[in-house]
């Protein structure tokens, strides 16, 4: 029970830390550190196979790409020109606001029920690839098409084009 | 693993909310204090995160495999657009040498 704590106060602070650093490779650093924890929620949850997608796509794939493009994007000449106060003020005063109203929401609910696996094998592989291929085989194949599709654009996005160059 | 899942069985559905609300909230917080525009794309993946993880705790308290199924939808959807977002990030930088989201303001007026 103390594990879940502890590793929610660790996702707050990193994720603080992602929003807070001044050099946007330490940023990514910390969001690594983050989706770290939420695997950990994950595993907690007994979620395996989303655990196993979180570690490989979040962590292996896509901060690696933006690891990459901030490698490809050099930024150490000049460094990023700050907020003015005003507008860091105005923006925690926004979020605070809806964390606010959430909690506020929270709050109307009287009880609060206990999350409780009662079906162990609930997000293991075998089950979660059955219910995937049988009543969500439409949205899998057509996710699959998004995919290229983001793919041939982001080709055609990020090449340089001949003729108007 | 046994003991590892017992150990959740305690915690209350409203700690979950709670926490995935305040890191969805330092995700808007953090959209909204910066100018680097891959700090931002970091900011809009720490929300759909905590989202993530709020699919998978009402899933487990529901007992429905359907919100996983979900979630891994969802980091199809995040690998696709985080894909596309960097290839329009590397073409501004490539277009105005600077990734500050202050420069692109040709749209405003």
């Amino acid at each position: 029970m103390s594990t879940f704590y502890f590793i929610a106060f660790l996702s707050i602070f990193f994720s603080i830390l992602v929003i807070t650093a001044k050099n946007p490779v330490h940023s990514i650093l910390y969001l690594v550190l983050t989706f770290f924890t939420f695997t950990i929620h994950y595993i907690l949850m007994n979620a395996q196979f989303l655990a196993v997608v979180n570690f490989i796509v979040y962590m292996g794939a896509i901060l690696v790409l933006f690891l990459y493009t901030l490698m490809l994007i050099n930024l150490n000449k000049e460094s990023e020109p700050r907020k003015s106060n005003l507008v860091k003020f105005a923006g925690v005063i926004g979020g605070g606001c809806f964390l606010i109203t959430i909690v506020a929401a929270i709050k109307a609910f009287k009880v609060s029920p206990p999350v409780m696996l009662n079906d162990p094998n609930l997000g293991l592989v075998k089950n979660l690839g059955k219910i995937l291929f049988n009543e969500y085989l439409l949205p899998f194949e057509v996710s699959s098409v998004l995919l290229l599709s983001a793919m041939v654009g982001a080709v055609l996005l990020a090449t340089k084009d001949p003729k108007t160059t | 693993m046994e003991t590892l899942t017992r150990n959740i069985q305690a915690i209350p559905l409203n700690h979950y909310i709670l926490l995935c609300s305040i890191i969805f909230s330092i995700g808007v917080i953090g959209v909204l204090i910066r100018r680097n525009a891959i700090v931002i794309f970091m900011s809009v993946e720490l929300m759909l995160n905590s989202v993530n993880l709020l699919l998978t705790a009402f899933s487990v308290y529901r007992g429905d495999a359907t919100g996983q199924v979900f979630v891994f939808f969802i980091m199809a959807l995040a690998a696709a657009e985080v894909a596309v977002g960097l290839a329009i990030i590397v073409m501004i930088y490539r277009n105005t040498n600077s990734i500050d989201i202050n420069v692109l303001n040709r749209l405003k007026w």
